[in-house]
């Protein structure tokens, strides 16, 4: 499969918050700010790709070979939580200045449905090694588009006159509404098959 | 006892122009094309313009009581949005498809904003992307408008009448007729299928099915030119935005010219003409620096063909101006001029 297509559809046609509804807890959480934003798309970036390789050896080498893939979901789920942790304490001891910087958000990936959602996905389209890797960079970079776009809108919005009723996360599902129905123009960019 | 003197903060000139002013101007400048799209297309053209318009009146007025502010009615801003979303609308389209229209264009995309200039997306556009996304069938029905019926593209248009016999269609026995867009034909078929149109004059007058607003680039250059030079808008992002759909068309044409059509068919069909001067200079949702404004024209262009040569939609001009209006927080920042005196270490 052209991996320039993979890339397109993970990014833009596929998108993981905007077309699929996966990982709105950060989208929605952390994206008051831009410089918050940005963080958090470097560290779902830095995640995604990780937990995409681990939970890939996993399926191919624990789960397909002893022929128990129905624990999948359980086992990604795992996987990717304890990845999260391992990684965290990993950059506390190694490079304190981006633990400082990833801050919060490391932990918050755990919860991120996107990681699972798109490990589950890799599974299922039967992506090899590298369309796994360029898969996941491309999931996490739209991720990271969709973040910064709605994390300005809602900068924005903070100057709007917006009525008492709609203001807060009415507002901002409003505006991510809106946004979503944008990206539906990506639709059959890259047909996925 | 009269006052001699007013004491105010400056800036003490004004220039005479009012909200009101410009929205009514803008919807003056829309006239010949929607009187156009009355001629081509008949009763159902009348029907959708002033249907929707006055649905989006209400609506405006509705929301404006509730909200409990003063009536914005008058400045005229719901009237020109109306009109814009009804000019992107098929001809034809059931007065209830275009009251949902109006309702997310009025309600969802600028009142639970805050009202006028307060909105995020351009309202139009929103209204009319809701409507493709979720009614794609009655969307893309196109009337033939008057004149061309007979011979579409060149060839007559024969259907079986009720005793079963064939019989050549014309604009005297039947109500009327649908067909495919250019656009629809070039994303289904391939440029050779537009071959025969596609430098045909017919496409800058408008002869040609499509929404009612969208199909002569004549008439609506010349709205946007009188637009230019009352200076409601200013030159950037039209001249990016077309310019860069016809340099993209251009390299695509010359590479391919069986799969991708000419330039001349790209900058005068479809919504190009509406989006470019109309829509994407809605000043609420544009850049504010000039700078801004071409990166915006620019990416409206880009996006603009990407949906059309490569995506699934054969248009992509409503999708590329609400994508960009997502853009705009960014470029505003990316672009914010230095202040006047300060050295680069200084402003940053």
């Amino acid at each position: 499969m052209d991996l320039l297509v993979i890339v397109l559809l993970a990014m833009l046609t596929e998108n993981y918050v905007l077309a699929k509804f996966l990982g709105i807890c950060p989208f929605l959480g952390v994206s008051k700010r831009m410089s918050t934003a940005f963080g958090m798309s470097a560290a779902v970036l830095f995640v995604m790709v990780v937990a995409s390789l681990l939970t890939f050896a996993i399926q191919e080498f624990v789960l397909v070979r002893f022929g128990v893939e129905y624990l999948q979901t359980i086992a990604f789920i795992l996987v990717i939580a304890s990845t999260v942790q391992l990684t965290e304490m990993a950059i506390q001891k190694m490079s304190p200045v981006l633990y400082q910087a990833l801050g919060i958000f490391l932990p918050l990936i755990t919860t991120n449905c996107a990681v699972l959602g798109i490990a589950v996905l890799n599974v299922q389209r039967g992506y090899g090694l590298i369309e796994v890797i360029v898969n996941s960079i491309g999931a996490s970079l739209g991720f990271g588009v969709a973040l910064l776009l709605f994390a300005g809108l809602r900068e924005k919005l903070e100057l709007r006159n917006v009525p008492e009723a709609f203001q807060g996360p009415a507002i901002a599902l409003v505006t991510a509404g809106i946004l979503s129905l944008a990206f539906m123009g990506f639709a059959g960019l890259a047909p996925a098959s | 006892m009269d006052k001699k003197l007013f004491v105010s903060s400056s800036p003490h000139v004004h220039g005479q122009v009012s909200t009101p002013a410009i929205m009514w101007t803008v919807v003056l400048s829309l006239l010949p094309a929607t009187l156009w799209s009355f001629y081509l297309f008949g009763l159902p053209a009348v029907t959708v313009v002033l249907g929707t318009v006055a649905l989006t009146a209400a609506l405006e007025a509705i929301s404006n009581k509730v909200a409990g502010g003063p009536l914005a009615l008058r400045d005229g801003s719901a009237v020109l949005t109306g009109l814009l979303l009804a000019l992107t609308l098929p001809p034809g389209l059931p007065l209830w498809m275009c009251g949902a229209g109006a309702f997310v264009s009025v309600v969802v995309a600028k009142a639970f904003f805050g009202g006028l200039g307060q909105n995020l997306f351009n309202p139009a556009m929103t209204g009319r992307v809701f409507l493709l996304i979720a009614f794609p069938a009655a969307m893309t029905k196109w009337l033939v408008p008057r004149g061309t019926g007979e011979s579409l593209l060149g060839h007559p248009v024969t259907a079986y009448d009720t005793a079963g016999k064939l019989v050549e269609l014309t604009s005297a026995k039947v109500d009327a007729i649908t067909a495919a867009t250019p656009l629809g034909l070039l994303c289904e078929k391939g440029a050779g299928a537009v071959a025969a149109i596609q430098n045909s004059p017919d496409l800058f007058i408008g002869q040609l099915n499509g929404s009612l607003g969208e199909t002569s680039a004549a008439f609506l250059l010349l709205g946007g030119l009188f637009l230019l030079v009352r200076r409601i808008i200013t030159w950037h992002i039209p001249v990016a935005y077309i310019g860069t759909v016809a340099v993209i068309a251009a390299i695509t044409h010359a590479v391919d010219p069986a799969q991708y059509a000419s330039v001349a068919f790209h900058v005068f069909t479809g919504g190009l003409m509406i989006g470019a001067f109309f829509m994407a200079t809605d000043y609420v949702t544009s850049p504010m620096y000039p700078m801004g404004k071409l990166i915006f024209g620019v990416g409206c262009g880009v996006l603009t063909m990407v949906i059309r040569l490569w995506g699934g939609y054969p248009e992509g001009v409503s999708f590329a101006v609400l994508l960009l209006n997502a853009c705009v927080p960014i470029i505003d920042n990316a672009t914010r001029p230095k202040k006047f005196g300060l050295t680069k270490l200084a402003a940053a």
